[in-house]
């Protein structure tokens, strides 16, 4: 169980980007994340690894302060906790099957992985994550020589490759078509169902939050407006996340 | 008409621009001694001509010369009612024509010479019957080897017979050589290239891990609480003398054993399987381990204190072996010299990089461990706890600090006097040290990364604005003239102006990757190797070539203050006056920096 407790970030300028949210998600939830854009999905996503440190309030996880955690207890901490992004985030002049060894690099012996060498069962895992995202094919090309949809599949192998309990995904079909979108979300709600990962995941669209998404929350300028199921999204409380202006098109 | 104001402002305003631009450039010129007379003289233009003839003619191609007469006979004076036999020259080879064969001393006769070696000199004697030998002048030939020369019949005893007129020209014999010039030219332009390479290869291996301090993006992220500071500074300096302690400690232990083979050969083997077995040990997964952790990282602390003795221990058989190795060589293998003495400098660098090696691995290793206990009790503990604990620490750091810093002053400037040098700095940077941990909140981050940045900042800046000329001078006088002070020199030039190049080059990756990477539970180095690395390989290569072809080009001139390379050779023949000498080695310079200027745009251009 995840629990989140009056977090708080204040950024160095001055920038409020979360107040004092709280909430909780369960094990094996699908929980998607809405709000406009800068209202503070993407700060906290990253609170609750500390890519981005917290100014206050707690990140509970399994009877764990995350907060609190020293920076080598951090390191163990990601490891169970993978991430996808909005642009994918690979190392574009490396290798695809390079990409998704990375995600051992927690697990790994530190000084062999610096030679970059990875014990064999890795790679099998390696291959076998990529077959589940259907581009074992295209392991040893580069990465930037593959299309937006198969380049976020590597970034879901290379999370995948973490055995992750959580899965933070900000944003990760922003940059892709519908189509794509859909296939993205699927392998998603896969993992979720078939490996019951948690899966936080900040997303624009309100159909895929309604057909992917068990629960919802929703940020306005950094603080929690909404937390419930996504059907409860009526027009009112559509109008008070997004603001009085916005029209619903999706 | 308003607007005529404004106007009339603006053109006041470029009349005076234009007067005070004419000021400055009028002193400038004073300044520089510019003299335009001095490049009308006479005297001045033949002298000008001459050197550039000169250099246009570069030494490099030369022959074998013989000496060889070429006469025709002549009578002085005519023989009376007899007819002069002139005899038929072989005209394959060189011969002289006169305009007349015989005549009166005082007589002026046209000499024609054909064949000769084009552009030669050579004198045109009077051999009398008796053997004795006026010169009347000197021929010069043209470019087709012929020449022309009016001469006066020497005042000489009338003689019946034939005497002769002889032209001793100087003939190329056999294939065309190199010249020594030419020769001793390929030497210093050979030398001057490795003299860039070296460099470059040092300023590269020591410019790589520097960029990373000296890049933003990277150290801004560094934060530590004043607890973690105050240890390293405290583990740094220690670890350094432990360091120097250790490597004095292991090199006496091991010094009857390095002069003989059997024992440097076996305790190198035995060194390795020592380093193989301890690395195993230390970097086991933890998963595997059942014990404790602390007991665990305390046993695995020790284990790296002896891998880190055997590493020296190593190391200093490795030096010897290289040594004794190309001595051998150099000794018994003349062919095999340059080797052998490679063998043995690189053993012999052993004597300065050894201890350098262990005192900063040794210190880096303290500085970092206590800087992870400064961590840990600034984590766990509680706020009073660690405010007590920096109130102690950080005046023992800072008084250790300025302590060092009084020592290095009392070096410089020989003050001997323990009260200026010893106490007052310890008694400074002890209150020093107070009032920070006072006024620093227990468990505040400090921007430590940021701090370290700026440090090798100033120090790459200082150090790139003073020229490898001045610097080759200093290394001069530690090293002696030659090229090996004008590869240090380069070096460290090359250190810091890759340096800053570098990590340019780092703060302009993509953060997204970097963030990636981190975020699955890589820690510092690993980040640096997966997602750092793959993005400033190629314009590492590419700046690695474009400052070789600045030390090519550095190299050439270094020479001027001693630093070996062609320079040198260039400056002595400038000063000889042998412009035709100079001529080569510039040309040989020219040659070498345009083609290193050819073969790093083409490596660019691949790279990127
Ligand atoms: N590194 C940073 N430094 C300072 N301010 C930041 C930083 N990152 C984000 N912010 C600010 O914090 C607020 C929240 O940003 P955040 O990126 O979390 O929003 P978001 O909901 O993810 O927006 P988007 O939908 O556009 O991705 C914004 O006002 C933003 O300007
Ligand atoms: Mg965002």
């Amino acid at each position: 169980m995840l629990e989140i407790k009056n977090l708080t970030k204040v950024y160095e300028g001055g920038t409020q980007a979360l107040t004092d949210v709280s909430f909780s998600v369960e094990p094996g939830e699908f929980l998607a994340i809405i709000g406009l854009s800068g209202s503070g999905k993407s700060t906290l996503l990253r609170c609750i690894n500390r890519l981005v440190e917290p100014t206050s309030g707690q990140i509970i996880w399994n009877g764990q302060d995350i907060t609190a955690a020293s920076q080598d207890e951090m390191l163990r901490i990601r490891r169970k906790i993978g991430m996808i992004f909005q642009h994918f985030n690979l190392v574009s002049r490396s290798k695809v099957i390079t990409n998704v060894l990375a995600g051992r690099l927690g697990y790994v012996n530190p000084a062999m992985s610096l030679l970059n060498r990875f014990p064999k069962s890795d790679h099998e895992m390696a291959i076998r994550q990529l077959e589940r995202v259907s581009i074992a094919d295209q392991a040893y090309k580069r990465a930037d020589e593959l299309s937006g949809g198969q380049q976020q599949r590597v970034g879901i192998a290379r999370a995948m490759m973490q055995e992750p309990d959580i899965i933070l995904a900000d944003e990760p079909v922003a940059s892709l078509d519908p189509v794509l979108a859909h296939s993205i979300m699927q392998y998603l709600e896969t993992i979720n169902r078939e490996d019951g990962v948690m899966v936080l995941c900040s997303l624009h669209f309100l159909d895929l939050v309604h057909r992917y998404a068990d629960r919802a929350i929703a940020l306005n300028k950094g603080r929690l407006m909404f937390d419930g199921s996504p059907e409860e999204i009526d027009d009112e409380k559509f109008k008070e996340i997004y603001g009085k202006e916005a029209e619903r098109i999706g | 008409m308003n607007k005529n104001k404004p106007s009339l402002k603006r053109s006041f305003g470029t009349a005076l621009t234009v007067v005070v631009g004419i000021i400055v450039f009028a002193y400038g010129v004073k300044v520089t001694n510019v003299n335009f007379e001095t490049t009308r003289s006479e005297n001045r233009l033949t002298q000008l001509q001459r050197v550039i003839r000169a250099l246009v003619r570069p030494d490099i191609i030369e022959y074998e010369t013989v000496d060889t007469i070429i006469e025709i006979p002549f009578y002085l004076p005519c023989p009376e009612g007899q007819e002069i036999e002139v005899p038929a020259a072989d005209t394959s080879q060189p011969y002289l024509t006169a305009s007349e064969y015989c005549g009166s001393p005082g007589d002026l006769i046209v000499i024609n010479g054909h064949n000769f070696t084009p552009h030669s000199r050579g004198p045109i004697n009077f051999f009398t019957a008796s053997g004795v030998k006026k010169q009347l002048g000197n021929f010069e030939t043209d470019g087709d080897g012929n020449f022309e020369l009016e001469i006066e019949l020497p005042t000489r005893q009338p003689v019946e017979e034939a005497q002769h007129i002889q032209a001793i020209a100087r003939l190329r014999v056999g294939s065309p050589k190199f010249t020594e010039t030419a020769k001793v030219t390929w030497e210093k332009i050979i030398e001057t290239v490795f003299m860039a390479l070296l460099a470059t290869a040092i300023g590269t291996a020591a410019a790589i891990p520097i960029s990373f301090l000296a890049a933003r993006n990277l150290m801004s992220e560094n934060k530590s609480p004043l607890t973690t500071v105050a240890f390293s500074i405290v583990g740094w300096p220690v670890g350094i003398y432990l360091g120097l302690e250790i490597y004095g400690l292991v090199r006496d232990f091991l010094s009857p054993y390095t002069d003989n083979a059997l024992y440097m050969v076996l305790g190198i083997l035995a060194g390795t399987v020592i380093i193989y077995l301890l690395f195993k040990a230390i970097v086991k997964p933890e998963e595997t381990q059942k014990m404790p952790h602390a007991i665990h990282t305390i046993l695995r602390l020790i284990l790296l204190f002896l891998a880190v003795i055997t590493v020296i221990g190593l190391m200093i058989f490795l030096k010897s072996i290289l040594r004794s190795a190309g001595l051998a060589l150099m000794e018994h293998f003349e062919f095999l010299g340059f080797l052998g003495n490679f063998l043995f400098q690189v053993g012999e660098s052993g004597y300065l990089v050894i201890p350098a090696v262990s005192a900063l691995s040794i210190g880096g290793a303290i500085g970092s461990a206590l800087g992870k206990i400064g961590q840990r009790i600034s984590d766990k503990s509680p706020a009073s706890v660690v405010k007590i604990v920096n109130l102690i620490a950080m005046p023992l750091a800072t008084a250790l600090l300025f302590v060092l810093v009084g020592g290095a002053l009392d070096w410089f400037y020989q003050i001997n006097n323990p009260v200026r040098t010893l106490y007052w700095p310890a008694g400074i940077g002890g209150a020093i040290g107070f009032i920070l941990a006072v006024i620093t909140g227990p468990k505040q981050p400090l921007p430590t990364g940021m701090a370290i940045y700026f440090i090798v900042r100033t120090i790459l800046n200082g150090t790139r604005s003073v020229e490898a000329l001045v610097m080759a001078i200093v290394f001069v006088i530690w090293v002696g003239i030659g090229p090996f002070a004008g590869s240090l020199a380069l070096a460290l030039h090359t250190v810091a102006a890759l340096s800053k190049l570098y990590s340019e080059q780092v703060e302009s990756i993509l953060p997204g990757p970097v963030e990636a990477v981190q975020a699955t539970g890589a820690n510092h180095l690993q980040t640096i190797v997966y997602a750092i690395v793959p993005q400033i390989v190629s314009p590492y290569i590419s700046f690695t070539m474009y400052r070789w072809d600045i030390n090519v080009r550095m190299s050439t001139i270094i020479g001027f203050v001693g630093g070996g390379g062609i320079g040198f050779l260039l400056q002595q023949n400038i000063n000889l006056l042998d412009y035709r000498a100079a001529s080569v080695q510039m040309l040989a310079i020219a040659v070498v920096v345009a083609l290193m200027d050819y073969i790093s745009s083409v490596v660019r251009e691949r790279m990127v």
